[in-house]
């Protein structure tokens, strides 16, 4: 009999997005599908409204890295208002902003690892869903979860001095920002007294990563092995290849290391990534046209981001990063889990950079906004926490918007994390009539080492909830099984 | 004597999740929050469904599909006291700006219109799936569907005022509100 089951990432009533299975008659998985059932409308309802409002207005959509949507249509109306792209802004603006930036990616990357990582690699992945969690972390190492809660406080922090608000700020604005860093919100940073200070977070960084390669070391085979399929990679870089979050050129490169996309400049996005309608999720599935929609599809995100890029700018995280890649020769790495170490590599990068940016005077610099000859459209495209962010405004002589568009991190890693779950589907569920604990989990741990916003949103705190059903032929549900 | 722990539970219905995140902004005193509550169904930690009757829920978002409002309903007969949190609980918020476009034109601006997509999408294909929810033909803030008994305010409500509300509520105190944590945006 044919079957059909459900998996429910979130809570069916509260759901952003749930898991379908498929299994043919004799239990072999046909199809696996990873729905997203949130719909908002905003491409629509922002037309008519005056551009300088999209800042603060998209970033409302998420409220898990405001800052980087916030950024990213800031960066677009740079380009509309004439300020154009990259160096267009004074040092001043462009330097607030990469800090407000890189301490966003600080707290995004410190609160995924100690909220959602520590508690898997402290208990397991099949440990007890009432303990994995910060909250059972702090019982059995109150250390690490303070670590965890004072570096998502010191990023949250540098938000509110650049951005005004620790969550939904205002700090960019079209062509540049709309305040400096005074020396004593600087001196507030960099004299802070320990742990509250750019040094010590960049000692508790370099921590985590060893907490995370001894971790691998015991459990090499695991990490190494789990939910490994090829995939094209793709990111910003900068013009010399080396890692940056907030501006650069797009680069894809294959499962090989081939480049498809050669530093291509992003205001053109459209000519290179198309996206994909499937009726049965909200989320687009893009792909490089190039390619087309069969082979096209890729991977962002840390993982992507450390495949692309030739270097990393600032010596510590560099210096791990000679060592995670001599994991695979040098070659792009396509193991699913090395996401969490990339991650944590990237973690002590944004330490280095907020570490140096707070030393530099430009940041207390009163030049904030530049404008030019004015635009009616204009991209913005940024490297959010988890992955290539691109935004895309039109706008009409009243400067209303006329057209809007966004293709989110989440959204560019639609594809892989589809097949991450087949991936586990197959190995798992095929010949199997009844879902399993262990299957259960494994689905989980493939969709959360993307890291999706989806499910970032249900593991602030502990970890994602699942419901699978199982249907036949007939779409009759013969089992339903709940975890947590 | 222990005192028994307040049960909270929390739900993000349509909103952004930036109300929960304002919650973890209460930093190092969620080590201490946790000594006075127990988290019950809340997408912050695993608990799907309720498994006592709760003393206080906590509601992001409105209400834009058929499950929200589902939600809402659910927690409504859970939980003793009620807040809407946050200017989507309260009256709708950003999601609330598509009230008055028909739904099909965000569909069709989002999958048919839209620059990466459009003449790539020849047949027209629009989600449509018995997996997706209900769309409600507008946005509704929580107090139109259920009856709320607080409401904090703020896009997201700063983590202070969230901490002094749940303190009072927890403690039976009168509630600080000094001028500096009550904000509108
Ligand atoms: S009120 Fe603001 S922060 Fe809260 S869910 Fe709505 S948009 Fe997000």
């Amino acid at each position: 009999m044919a079957q059909k089951i459900t998996i429910e990432p979130v809570t069916r009533v509260e759901g952003h997005g749930k898991v379908t299975i498929h299994l043919d008659e004799e239990g072999n998985v046909v199809r696996s599908r990873l729905h997203i059932v949130e719909f908002r409308g905003f491409e629509r309802f922002i037309q008519g409204r005056p551009y300088w409002e999209a800042p603060v207005l998209v970033q409302r959509l998420c409220g898990i890295c405001p800052v980087s949507h916030h950024l990213a249509a800031a960066k677009a109306l740079d380009v509309v208002v004439g300020a154009g792209t990259g160096h267009g802004l004074s040092h001043t603006a462009e330097k607030v902003r990469r800090l407000m930036h890189y301490a966003q990616i600080f707290q995004s990357h410190a609160l995924h690892f100690f909220h959602l990582a520590s508690p898997d690699l402290l208990f397991g992945v099949d440990a007890d869903p009432k303990i994995r969690n910060i909250i059972g972390v702090a019982r059995v190492n109150k250390g690490l979860a303070v670590q965890g809660v004072m570096m998502r406080k010191f990023g949250q922090e540098l938000i509110q001095a650049t951005a005004g608000k620790k969550i939904h700020g205002t700090g960019a604005i079209p062509g540049g920002v709309n305040k400096n860093l005074t020396e004593e919100e600087r001196d507030a940073f960099t004299k802070g007294a320990a742990p509250m200070n750019p040094g010590a977070m960049v000692v508790w960084a370099e921590e985590a990563i060893d907490f995370f390669k001894q971790y691998y070391k015991k459990n090499r085979e695991f990490i190494d092995t789990f939910s490994v399929f090829p995939s094209n990679h793709l990111s910003l870089v900068r013009k010399d290849g080396a890692l940056d979050l907030y501006h650069g050129n797009i680069r894809a490169i294959d499962s090989e290391g081939k480049v498809i996309l050669h530093d291509v400049d992003y205001q053109e996005y459209f000519n290179y990534i198309h996206e994909e309608v499937r009726s049965w999720s909200y989320m687009k599935f893009p792909y490089i046209a190039e390619l087309g929609e069969a082979d096209g599809w890729y991977r962002v995100g840390p993982l992507a981001r450390l495949n692309t890029c030739t270097f990393i700018p600032t010596p510590l995280a560099q210096k791990e990063f000679e060592q995670y890649k001599a994991n695979t020769i040098g070659k792009p790495n396509n193991m699913c889990m090395h996401t969490h170490y990339a991650r944590l590599i990237e973690l002590l990068h944004a330490a280095e950079v907020i570490r140096d940016l707070l030393n530099d005077p430009d940041l207390q610099g009163n030049e904030l906004v530049r404008r030019g000859e004015k635009k009616h459209e204009g991209v913005g495209v940024i490297e959010a926490p988890r992955g290539t962010l691109f935004h895309h405004y039109r706008i009409n002589d009243n400067d209303q918007i006329e057209m809007a568009n966004l293709i989110v991190s989440t959204t560019n890693n639609n594809e892989p994390m589809n097949r991450a779950v087949n991936h586990v589907a197959k190995t798992m569920m095929t010949g199997k009539k009844e879902i399993t604990e262990p299957m259960m989990n494994a689905v989980e741990v493939a969709i959360r080492a993307y890291d999706p916003c989806l499910s970032c949103a249900t593991h602030a705190l502990g970890q994602m909830p699942l419901e699978v059903s199982l249907f036949d032929a007939d779409d009759q549900m013969i089992d339903r099984k709940k975890k947590g | 004597m222990e005192r028994k722990k307040t049960i909270v539970a929390t739900a993000s219905l349509a909103g952004c999740f930036g109300c929960h995140m304002s919650l973890l902004d209460i930093d190092e005193r969620i080590l201490s929050l946790i000594d006075l509550v127990d988290f019950n169904k809340s997408p912050i930690n695993d608990i799907k469904n309720f498994t006592e009757y709760c003393d206080i829920g906590i509601i992001e978002g409105s209400c834009c599909n058929s499950e929200n409002v589902h939600a809402l309903k659910e927690f409504r007969k859970n939980c003793r006291i009620l807040i809407s949190l946050g200017e989507c609980a309260i009256m709708g918020g950003v999601p609330a700006m598509r009230n008055g476009i028909p739904i099909r034109e965000c569909i069709e601006e989002a999958y048919m219109n839209s620059p990466s997509v459009k003449g790539h999408n020849p047949e027209m294909i629009l989600p449509n799936d018995p997996e997706l929810p209900m769309l409600l033909d507008r946005v509704y803030p929580c107090h139109e569907i259920v009856k709320i008994d607080y409401f904090l305010p703020g896009c997201p409500p700063r983590a202070d005022l969230i901490y002094s509300a749940l303190e009072a509520l927890i403690t039976g105190n009168e509630m600080k509100l000094p001028y500096e944590i009550v904000k509108y945006d």
